[in-house]
């Protein structure tokens, strides 16, 4: 017999995700899973689902799930945590849901320090919808609604919220993390942990936000989006812990 | 006894990221079969390179590849 | 014991003995004593109070603690209504019960604060998308309104449905002696509820379903709920008897004013009653059906320019001429103006 390395974790369902191929929601949401089996918090965990392509992330984490409304997962998770609170409450949200319709939620969910966390993909696109462009779409790219690509001069420059919500007084711990390559994968679960950890431990608001991909909108195989996330979306996105209340960041 | 790894190939993708990160370069979709999906299945072409750094299965997003070390 | 008390601080100080174990709202007048109140007496009683940033946000923190099982409400007034409706279509959809209090005020738009009954449809019809319907009761004052928010809570939890109590600013802002009754709390079934779960296998709360055929037997399964509740909870009062001429539709406080119109109209040789609706919807259509033969004209009487005499007009069914008056923009009809108004209807003026 051999000693299992890695298999599938058991904070993921059995039902086959509905994400495109090579679409990193799904290894994004191991990373989610892992964390929660790690930490025992599984049978008491409640996720939050968004509206986008992880609408559907109820039918995946093997966790209590509440379907929110378009943008507002962050006053959706405030209402079953301040009722509940040894419910592990995470949101997983899109850039659209979160950076656009949900901006207010997610600013006043931390601006109130609300002991949840939020795990926040951001692709650069709404993917559920046909690839349409988002605050986080970067100059010159293609979606669309962006068909001659995005210009600064109509649509302003992309919205960069890890920057933009570690402003918040009352935030405590803000990380951006990527997917992109194994030894990313392995930081961004360590900033997922990290940030369970700090709610387990009643710490407030923490938020995780995942440069991720969306090779159907990108027109782009799964691999090349893999690089134009390190070679255009990292520069622009820059990764780190932008907060960290419980640390002194040198 | 090698490494093993265990390919769930009916709910593959054939998005080949495993491949990209394998650092052996031992994974390739297999042309010759599509499954149930529509996808030509991922299959490692040389178990006897595997090292089970498990890289293929992390990288995976459908959670598709056990990997399991001899000792 | 009575005590006196404003009609909104009465309402949350009903809900929190009621077992109302979080507020979420925002600030607009004139339902500003509830949140006031509640953030004075919630944590106390061992609730939470949160100001939200929008009453979007209010009305999905009250979906989030919904899913626990947990008794929740909110307030707000017309256009903060509005802005809840996309919350309320969502609890509909995902069956989750909650307490709204609208405090209306004159509308459209930013409009006046003043009272007003134009949020009939609003209550009644919803602005939220879908095939959904709340039950809303409408008390004539504070007493009835603490008695209703104690029942709201109940029939929520019992059909799993969010419940409104509507009032206008007026009831609101007046004092009246009150008397808090033992609330009704009984056990529902609440194993649908997300939170720790020990062992049980895992709950979805949710209102997404792409798939048709079982996306209309949920809906249809959802309207036969509806048919119970109006069969179970259908509320009126009717004063008309043999020999009355004119039956005047009033609810909430213009029902009060209509009460002394039609004695002034008997002093005048009148003969009228009164039917109220104490739920708007489901609306009294049996209020309507057997009414004496005496009866010649109906009047409505609202604050509006005429919402809730469209489901009178449905009721009657052509059977009988329907008569509407009405005073808005904050403006308040007094009881002379209204028994003038059935005068002339009566004389064929």
């Amino acid at each position: 017999m051999g000693k299992v390395v890695y298999e599938k974790s058991k904070g993921l369902t059995d039902n086959p995700l509905s994400y495109c191929p090579g679409c990193l929601h799904g290894t994004i949401h191991k990373l989610v899973a892992e964390s929660l089996v790690e930490l025992e918090v599984l049978d008491r965990a409640v996720t939050v689902a968004s509206v986008g392509c992880s609408v559907v992330a109820y039918q995946f984490f093997n966790c209590d799930a509440v379907q929110a409304a378009h943008g507002r997962a962050p006053a959706v998770a405030t209402g079953i945590k301040r009722v509940s609170p040894d419910s592990i409450v995470f949101t997983y949200q899109g850039d659209g849901d979160l950076a656009a319709i949900g901006m207010a939620e997610i600013v006043h969910a931390a601006h109130r320090g609300e002991n949840i966390t939020v795990i926040f993909v951001n692709n650069g696109i709404y993917g559920m919808t046909g690839g349409q462009m988002a605050p986080t779409t970067l100059i010159t790219q293609k979606t669309s609604t962006s068909p001659f690509g995005r210009k600064e001069a109509t649509t302003g420059k992309p919205l960069k919220v890890s920057e933009m919500i570690a402003q918040i007084p009352s935030a405590y711990y803000i990380e951006r993390v990527s997917a992109h390559t194994v030894p990313h994968l392995v930081k961004a679960k360590k900033a997922i942990k990290k940030a369970f950890e700090n709610q387990i431990h009643g710490k407030g608001f923490s938020m995780v936000e995942v440069l991720s991909t969306c090779s159907i909108g990108w027109h782009m195989t799964p691999v090349e989006s893999l690089s134009h996330v390190e070679n255009s979306m990292m520069p622009y996105f820059p990764l780190g812990v932008y907060k960290d209340e419980g640390e002194v960041i040198s | 006894m090698a490494n093993l790894l265990t390919i769930e190939t009916k709910r593959c993708k054939g998005c080949g990221l495993c491949a990209y990160v394998c650092p052996k370069k031992i994974l390739e979709l297999d042309m010759s079969n599509v499954n149930d999906k529509g996808y030509n299945p991922i299959k490692c072409i040389d178990m006897s390179e595997c090292t089970a750094c498990a890289m293929c299965a992390r990288m995976c997003p459908d959670s598709v590849i056990k990997v399991e070390r001899d000792v | 014991m009575k005590v006196l008390m404003k009609g909104n601080e009465a309402v949350s100080e009903a809900a929190i003995r009621a077992g109302c174990k979080a507020f979420f709202g925002y600030p607009i007048t004139p339902q500003n004593e509830i949140p006031e109140y509640m953030s004075q007496k919630m944590e106390a009683s061992g609730g939470c109070f949160v100001q939200a940033e929008s009453e979007v946000a209010a009305i999905n923190m009250i979906y989030g603690a919904a899913t626990t099982g947990t008794r929740v409400m909110t307030s707000s007034s017309s256009p903060g209504i509005a802005l809840k409706q996309e919350g309320i279509s969502f609890m509909c959809a995902a069956d989750l019960p909650c307490l709204i209090v609208s405090v209306s005020r004159s509308g459209p738009g930013l409009a006046g604060i003043l009272p007003s009954q134009g949020d009939y449809f609003q209550a009644t019809r919803g602005g939220g998308n879908g095939d959904y319907f709340i039950p809303v009761y409408a008390p004539n004052g504070v007493q009835e309104a603490t008695d209703f928010v104690q029942k709201a809570f109940d029939v929520a939890e019992k059909y799993r449905t969010p419940v409104m109590v509507l009032v206008d600013g007026m009831l609101g802002q007046m004092m009246e002696p009150v008397e808090f009754k033992k609330p009704v709390i009984n056990e529902y079934d609440k194993s649908w509820v997300v939170g720790a779960r020990s062992g049980r296998e895992r709950n979805v709360i949710n209102s997404l379903n792409l798939l048709p055929e079982s996306l209309e037997q949920t809906n249809i399964t959802r309207f036969r709920k509806y048919d119970e509740i109006i069969a179970n909870e259908t509320l009126f009062e009717s004063t008309v008897a043999d020999g009355d001429e004119v039956a005047v539709v009033a609810y909430g406080t213009p029902a009060r004013i209509a009460v002394n119109s039609i004695e002034e109209l008997r002093a005048d040789g009148i003969k009228a009653g009164l039917i109220r609706p104490i739920t708007l919807w489901p609306f009294p259509e049996a209020a309507f059906a057997k009414l004496p033969a005496s009866v010649k004209h109906i009047v409505v009487v609202e604050l509006s320019q005429g919402q809730m005499v469209q489901d009178v007009k449905l009721a009657v069914g052509g059977r009988l001429p329907v008569h509407f008056y009405g005073r808005c923009g904050g403006m308040v009809f007094e009881s002379s103006e209204i028994a003038g108004q059935v005068k002339k209807i009566v004389r064929g003026e």
